[in-house]
């Protein structure tokens, strides 16, 4: 079962602070990969949170491939980051890891988001897949204000061996994984966080459901619902479907996830609208055992449980900053201040919500909605 | 001189040339003639013959021979009269004196032709082996790193939607400070869908079925959904149904199916007027997998009074279904009317689909459903089905499986991005070797959204003697000798619908139990695992590749 460390703050913190976290459960992960998401850029990426961010790995032939192919479709590097790795026993370095800004194409300046948006994400597959064939291209996200690092191995030696404690890179939304590598093999595609437009989720557990909802949503003729070398990958799909693409509030994705029964549904005010999404989107119910944690483009963070709980969970910490983790024993290493008397464990028909800032957190509760 | 013919019986049948022969123990017979009235088929008749027999009845051994007169149990062997198998004179004999035995070097099949006739019979596809459904195991247990689920005590909810299904994008719903509402005004059709078990009773007619029969199995699904609380629903079959139904608040239970002959359905719509409910849906029928691509024949001496009534006919008249509706003449306009017409028989508040037989063709039909926004579902009703008549070539020759037939669909609706829209139901050979559990889980793995059953709950509520070794098999001449498939009261009387009705509920409520043992250790409780195909293995690499599944071995 997969670690997960996901913090949200106020004010920019390092990614060490997740990795240490996840130190203390390390009991729950075996080495085989770890995953982190930032979001709300500090430092140097402060300034530039309007242009799109390429988070990979490249050979050497690949990056000049994928130079050739950004130049030919008009982005332009703007600036690179590249972690100073050290030499860590264990570690198989690869050639070039990096987070590249680049300036949109000529022809995109004054296009909408939305167009923006589905050039990224064209450019993000024609990338993975010129790289797929010799693992010479690996890209995990292209997007604004996102950063997205991933490589196997154990966090804390990840951690000196990317130089993050040195590191100015810095954030306000930080997601971190690692992972217990059970049924797939291992490949940085398969660790979590996933990411698409603007939403990412981090899973532990199982997905029983993994090949009834891969067809539903590879079937929805939306291009960026590809891969699933981890059956995790779908539950950040699911969650961009309903919000981005069906424009449904967030708490929909509790309901559509684990659907309430036919008695449940009748005590919501919404019931109608609730028993058509129960019909409509059955093959996306998960069915668990999980526990997803996740964050939606405007820094909103949350996690919820499957139907049965089969997974735990918590979310603790003070105004201005939360965890939302998968141990406790993570919380107490990330926000060891926090009064844990107030800790929440998020049981079946629970939605923790944490908005951007911080500043409290929110229990959604599905049967009441 | 005697003719050769005569002292040579050449041109009669020997008893090794029929499927069952009769072994009947003299010793034990105390000739109370029980056997010989009960067999449906006149097989077995009261005989006399001459017995030599030795005996001695002085102090000292002195044997004569007697010549005396028996009575015994003679086996016809004429083939208009062969033995079934039925096996009622065994179940009615006090002393276990009879019982016939399969013999399986039989010929029956080269000489069950007589006057021209085909060899025409009631039951199933004669094909012992097992299925393809039964060499499906389920493979993907949920061991430590997803912890199986508790079938006694984690939630399940078995059920299933009939019905077409919006997809969410064309939902009329839009969001109103926070949440979703649905838009009254959007005008747009929102078709009828209703959740039901996802394992039904299948087109079973009155007429095909006795009176005791079809009143045990609606007296089980009712009390199945009224005290039970398990939303089972059964199709009546094309030949209408009893009035008093039809106007009974039960009414939701239940499918009626409108087919080639229209049986029944004046009766049901002059009712429409007095319908306090709706029905579940509506079936129409366009192929049966048993007999694919034939009629269907209820003959004249099956119309009694109670049938003439339901299907509105005069009494005594044979009731031909055609192979086809006459008026059907392209899926795109009559078909699509048709459906139409239906729905709006009731005011758009009851789906309707049409059930057709396995076919190669069944991917054509499918796709035309999934382009009519009213095609409610499609069953598919493969060659291991059942039926109350057809000629024989028919049911072991024509047809198509249902797994291959039904995954394709499913694969083709995945495709399309459908899969949810348009539910497929399974039907014929669910339940064949009486693993109907196992089965309808393979099928729901496969795609199905629900299986449909027939042949299972006759032989599990009603103990049908019938089985894939022509066993009795005479649905068709209504002297059915358990009284399922008979209009003559002699035989159906034998049927008490109460002991039906309680084995209807003992068979649907076991079933439960059983799906939710396959279902908890691969960790589903909340959905059915419509299209879960990762859960499932056949045992023949072919078969899995066919299904685009895995091959354990």
């Amino acid at each position: 079962m997969c670690r997960l460390v996901a913090i949200t703050s106020d004010e920019y913190f390092s990614p060490v602070e997740n990795i240490l976290a996840l130190e203390t459960m390390k009991e729950g992960h075996d080495g085989s990969g770890m995953g982190l998401i930032l979001k709300g850029l500090g430092g140097e990426f402060e300034e530039m949170r309007d242009f799109p961010i390429l988070s990979g790995i490249c050979s050497r032939e690949g990056i000049n491939k994928l130079d050739s192919y950004m130049d030919k479709v008009g982005f332009r590097l703007k600036y690179a980051w590249t972690p100073k790795t050290r030499h860590v026993k264990g570690i198989e370095a690869r050639d070039y890891y990096f987070a590249r800004v680049y300036d949109y194409p000529d022809v995109y300046r004054d296009r909408s988001f939305e167009d923006k948006e589905a050039l990224l994400l064209k450019t993000r597959i024609t990338l993975r897949n010129l790289g797929r064939d010799d693992e010479s291209i690996i890209v995990f996200s292209f997007y604004p204000d996102i950063i997205t690092l991933k490589e196997v191995g154990d966090p804390l030696q990840l951690a000196t061996f990317f130089g993050l404690d040195k590191s100015p890179l810095k954030a306000k939304i930080i997601f971190a994984q690692g992972r217990q590598n059970t049924n797939y093999a291992i490949n940085l595609y398969a660790c979590h966080p996933f990411f698409i437009q603007g939403y990412g989720t981090m899973t532990n557990g199982e997905n029983t459901a993994f090949i009834p909802i891969r067809e539903f949503l590879s079937s929805r003729g939306f291009p960026g619902y590809i891969g699933y070398n981890s059956d995790s990958e779908v539950f950040c799909h699911i969650l961009h479907y309903i919000c981005r693409r069906l424009g449904y509030p967030l708490f929909y994705y509790k309901d559509v996830i684990t659907p309430l029964n036919d008695a449940e549904i009748n005590m919501r005010p919404d019931s109608e609208a609730v028993r058509f999404l129960k019909m409509s989107l059955r093959p996306l119910c998960i069915d668990g055992p999980n526990c997803v944690i996740g964050f939606t483009p405007d820094g909103t963070c949350f996690m919820v449980q499957d139907a049965k709980k089969l997974r735990p969970g918590v979310v603790g910490g003070v105004a201005g900053k939360y965890g939302l983790m998968s141990e406790e024993c993570g919380l107490d290493s990330a926000i060891p201040e926090r009064d844990k008397s107030k800790d929440i464990f998020p049981m079946k028909y629970d939605m923790v919500i944490v908005r951007p800032g911080a500043g409290e957190v929110e229990v959604w509760n599905q049967l009441h909605g | 001189m005697e003719p050769a013919t005569r002292l040579d019986n050449n041109h009669e049948l020997s008893l090794h040339d029929f499927p069952y022969i009769i072994r009947w123990r003299d010793d034990r017979c105390k000739r109370c003639g029980r056997c010989t009235a009960v067999c449906p088929m006149f097989a077995i008749e009261p005989a006399v013959m001459v017995q030599r027999v030795l005996r001695s009845e002085g102090s000292l051994p002195e044997p004569k021979a007697v010549r005396r007169v028996v009575t015994i149990i003679k086996q016809s062997t004429d083939i208009g009269k062969y033995c079934t198998g039925c096996a009622t004179c065994s179940l009615v004999c006090p002393n276990d004196a009879i019982e016939p035995e399969y013999n399986p070097r039989h010929k029956f099949i080269f000489h069950k032709n007589k006057g021209g006739h085909p060899y025409r019979r009631g039951g199933r596809r004669n094909s012992p082996g097992p299925s393809t459904l039964d060499r499906l195991r389920f493979t993907r247990i949920s061991m430590l790193t997803d912890p199986a689920l508790d079938a006694g005590r984690h939630e399940f909810r078995i059920r299933t939607y009939l019905g077409r299904i919006l997809p969410a994008e064309e939902l009329p719903v839009k969001v109103v400070g926070g949440r979703l509402e649905v838009d009254r005004k959007s005008g747009k059709f929102i078709p009828p869908v209703r959740e039901i078990y996802p394992v039904m009773i299948g087109s079973m007619s009155i007429g095909a079925l006795s009176p005791n029969m079809w009143e045990g199995l609606a007296m089980g699904i009712t009390y199945l959904n009224e005290v039970e609380g398990m939303p089972v629903v059964m199709c009546s079959g094309e030949g209408g149904m009893p009035r008093r139904l039809l106007k009974s608040r039960f009414i939701k239970y239940f499918i009626p199916q409108i087919a080639s002959g229209y049986f029944g359905w004046d009766e049901i719509v002059r009712a429409i007027p007095d319908m306090i409910e709706d029905p579940c849906a509506i079936e129409i029928k366009y192929g049966q997998g048993a007999k694919p691509g034939d009629g269907g024949l209820l003959m004249a001496h099956k119309v009694l009074k109670l049938i003439a009534e339901i299907r509105g006919v005069p009494m005594g008249v044979d009731l031909p279904s055609p192979p086809t509706h006459q008026t059907k003449y392209s899926i795109e306009e009559a078909v699509a009317k048709m459906i139409q017409s239906m729905y709006m028989a009731w005011g758009f508040r009851v789906p309707v689909y049409p059930k057709i037989s396995g076919s190669r063709t069944a991917k054509a039909v499918l796709n035309n459903l999934v382009r009519n926004p009213y095609a409610a579902a499609l069953s598919i009703d493969g060659d291991d089905g059942g039926t109350g008549a057809a000629y024989n070539v028919s049911m072991d020759s024509m047809g198509h499986p249902i797994a291959s037939n039904l995954r394709e669909c499913y694969l083709d609706l995945v495709a399309q991005g459908k899969q949810n829209e348009l539910p497929l139901i399974a039907a014929g050979g669910a339940g064949k070797r009486g693993n109907l559990a196992a089965n309808s889980a393979a099928l729901f793995m496969l795609g199905a959204s629900a299986v449909s059953i027939g042949k299972y709950i006759m032989q599990a509520a009603a103990g049908c003697f019938g089985d894939e070794y022509n066993r009795c098999n005479v649905c068709n001449l209504g002297r059915c000798p358990r009284g399922i498939t008979t209009q003559d009261p002699r035989l159906y009387r034998r049927l008490d619908p109460d002991v039906v009705a309680e084995r209807v509920v003992e068979v649907f409520k076991s079933l439960d139990v059983e799906l939710r043992k396959i279902f908890a250790p691969m960790g589903r409780s909340t959905e059915l695992p419509i299209g879960m195909s990762d859960g499932i293995s056949a045992d023949d690499p072919a078969i899995a590749e066919r299904l685009k599944i895995s091959y354990v071995c």
